[in-house]
């Protein structure tokens, strides 16, 4: 099993109709995630990959109750709207991919979804992929094997290189969180290991940063103070990063000498969280941690 | 994007919160009319990106016409660290008491507003804090509330000042209406009368929001150079580095990984280019074609890891470059992920051997 997404994931699509939604659709369908439905306001009664298309999440609601999830591929113009939309409807998990949503609107769902009781993964990120059950993101499934290791990170194809490269040694993936790489996001590192602590499919967990921002310091303070721990592999990207320049991500900024990678870094190394300096160093890591 | 101080002062004025009277000259002449206006002794800053302006010589006084002309032509010379100052704004000096810190800043970790006050302004806050995290009140604002009274009395019993309402007001109208990452007044002072002065003013917009933000729109063009001119238009995020291996990956997570790869092996990243996801072979094609053009890179390091990125996608634009351009420069191609075996094909085809790994790829594109 996993977290966050299963076999019991029923999904809804909103922006289904756009080049990405629609892609993405078939290629999580292929994988045998439970689509349900999707959203584009105008579309109504159309179909993509022969999911039925409504005009708002209330209507695909009314049609299919039992959809718990949704993926949102709207535009950034109007991805707030459509993630407002979702959290009025009550859907427990909305995974944001979307990028850059201004962070003015960021905070006002990301606040307003913790008040309802609701997940929000991203804005910006790829997504989560439970192999072999559920993939609710844009991630190349293939790469993901099943098995007993969980992976948080801000980043989305550096995921799919860890994921690749720990393949190779034979570690499999329990469920592989993309939380985004955007300055707000909804759901961040402390959030995401305390599920993978509850999950007993999952034996060890990988942690992937990159600069800017503190979270990851702040997941070593709050790692290095837990009692019970499952061990915890880190990467931090951005090592060569010039200061002051946003590295691709918004979020990925150091800025005033803070969020830098040596930070991080020395924040994991005293929190007792192995770093590696390369993603193919992350599979000899595991090993150690897991006494494999 | 950080505004410059004399755009961030306009809009304080248009939200009313009392700046000394000032204006913005780009020569001695339109100095000297403006101080004439508002009178001697003047104040003479810089308009600079850059912090540090201060230190750098960027801010002086003149008490009259002769040394306004000196210190005017003197700051009109001068290059702080690598921009070069072509306005300066004349301000009318005021005498201050007290210098007071008020901020308002998204704060990541908390996901909420921010208001920063403190009883010691002109240094930095982060500076304050370390100091004496007591002589800064930190007090976050609930966004789907907005800011509400009780927190402005809060700020005004930390400061010991009364009149602050109008002012914390219109700091947060602005912060909300321009989507700031920052607005900031440093120093806020207090003169011997009592009133307040916004005596520097400093503005961040969250570049996510500048499509909304049309009032700033020119100033994005201007700060570009060429290659992230054409980056952009392209719709890539691209940033200069000073190496000579060119990168090009996918995802900023990647292609940060991929430069620091190549350090790591020895090389010198010339850049960051991330062409992003879902790639067309068109922005491939764009991104080949900068980097061969790139006077500095001697070798072009292409990491691709299909997600939304097909890599049949990303061999067509590598072909259509390198078709167009017969070049000397090595080009290092790993390619992995969805459509990885139509990518790979077709790159063989013309001669170009690809990897699997990022790793031998990052040896081989740093022997030059």
């Amino acid at each position: 099993m996993a977290i966050l997404v299963d076999q019991n994931t029923k999904v809804l699509v909103q922006g289904i109709t756009g080049r990405q939604g629609s892609f993405h659709t078939k290629l999580m369908l292929d994988y045998g995630t439970k689509i349900l439905a999707g959203v584009t306001p105008g579309k109504a009664g159309q179909t993509v990959h022969g999911i039925p298309v409504f005009d708002s999440v209330f209507d695909a609601l009314e049609k299919f109750p039992e959809i718990n999830t949704s993926i949102v591929f709207v535009p950034a113009n109007f991805a707030t709207d459509a993630i407002f939309e979702a959290i009025e409807a009550n859907i427990k998990l909305i995974v944001v991919i979307t990028e850059r949503i201004p962070m003015h609107d960021a905070v006002k769902f990301v606040n307003y979804a913790k008040i309802k009781g609701i997940t929000i993964i991203g804005p910006n990120c790829p997504g989560i992929i439970s192999p072999p059950y559920s993939k609710v993101g844009i991630m190349p499934a293939h790469i993901f094997k099943e098995g007993r290791i969980g992976i948080i990170s801000r980043s989305g194809t550096l995921t799919y290189e860890v994921a690749y490269k720990m393949s190779k040694f034979n570690f499999g993936i329990s469920t592989a969180v993309g939380i985004g790489g955007d300055a707000i996001i909804g759901t961040d590192f402390i959030e995401i290991y305390n599920m993978f602590l509850e999950d007993k499919y999952t034996d060890a967990v990988v942690l992937i940063g990159e600069i800017g921002g503190d979270l990851e310091e702040r997941f070593a303070n709050y790692y290095s103070k837990l009692n019970n721990k499952k061990p915890v592999v880190a990467f931090i990207a951005g090592k060569s990063a010039p200061e002051g320049k946003r590295m691709g991500h918004a979020g990925a900024i150091v800025s005033m000498g803070m969020g830098s990678a040596k930070e991080k870094i020395e924040a994991f190394v005293k929190a007792g969280i192995k770093v590696a300096d390369k993603p193919d160093e992350i599979p000899k890591l595991l090993n150690e941690v897991l006494k494999r | 994007m950080k505004l410059y101080e004399y755009e961030a002062r306009q809009i304080f004025e248009e939200f009313k919160i009392p700046v000394p009277k000032w204006g913005l000259a780009s020569n001695v002449n339109e100095a000297l009319k403006i101080a004439e206006e508002i009178s001697f002794p003047v104040v003479v800053k810089a308009q600079v990106l850059v912090g540090g302006r201060g230190k750098a010589g960027g801010i002086k006084f003149a008490n009259n016409r002769e040394e306004l002309i000196k210190v005017t032509n003197n700051i009109l010379n001068l290059t702080i660290k690598g921009e070069k100052v072509s306005k300066v704004i004349i301000s009318k000096y005021i005498e201050i008491k007290q210098e007071l810190y008020l901020s308002v800043i998204m704060d990541r970790s908390a996901r909420k507003p921010l208001i920063l006050a403190s009883k010691e302004g002109g240094m930095d806050i982060e500076q304050i804090a370390k100091e004496d995290p007591r002589k800064v009140l930190r007090i976050y604002v609930n966004p789907l509330i907005g800011l509400q009274d009780f927190i402005i009395r809060k700020i005004e019993k930390f400061l010991e000042i009364k009149n602050l309402k109008d002012i914390v007001n219109s700091l947060y109208e602005i912060f909300v209406k321009y989507d700031c990452e920052l607005a900031e007044i440093n120093p806020l002072g207090i003169t011997y009368n009592g009133e307040l002065y916004a005596v520097d003013a400093k503005i961040i917009i969250d570049d996510s929001a500048l499509y909304r933000q049309k009032r700033f729109g020119e100033r994005i063009e201007r700060e570009l150079n060429e290659y992230e001119m054409i980056a952009r238009e392209s719709g890539f995020s691209y940033v200069e580095h000073d190496g000579d291996i060119g990168i090009i990956s996918n995802g900023a997570g990647l292609t940060m990984s991929t430069m620091d790869l190549v350090q790591y092996y020895g090389g010198r990243p010339a850049n960051f280019l991330d062409i992003g996801g879902g790639a067309s072979s068109e922005v491939v094609y764009k991104a080949l074609r900068i980097q061969l053009k790139h006077p500095r890179t001697k070798s072009i390091f292409i990491n691709i890891l299909g997600g939304i990125t097909r890599c049949d996608e990303v061999a067509q634009g590598i072909i259509k470059a390198l078709n167009e351009v017969k070049t000397s420069k090595k080009i290092v191609v790993r390619m992995k992920g969805t459509n990885e075996e139509e990518g790979k094909k077709m790159l063989n085809e013309i001669g170009i051997y690809t990897y699997d790994e990022m790793d031998e790829a990052a040896q081989e594109a740093v022997k030059i």
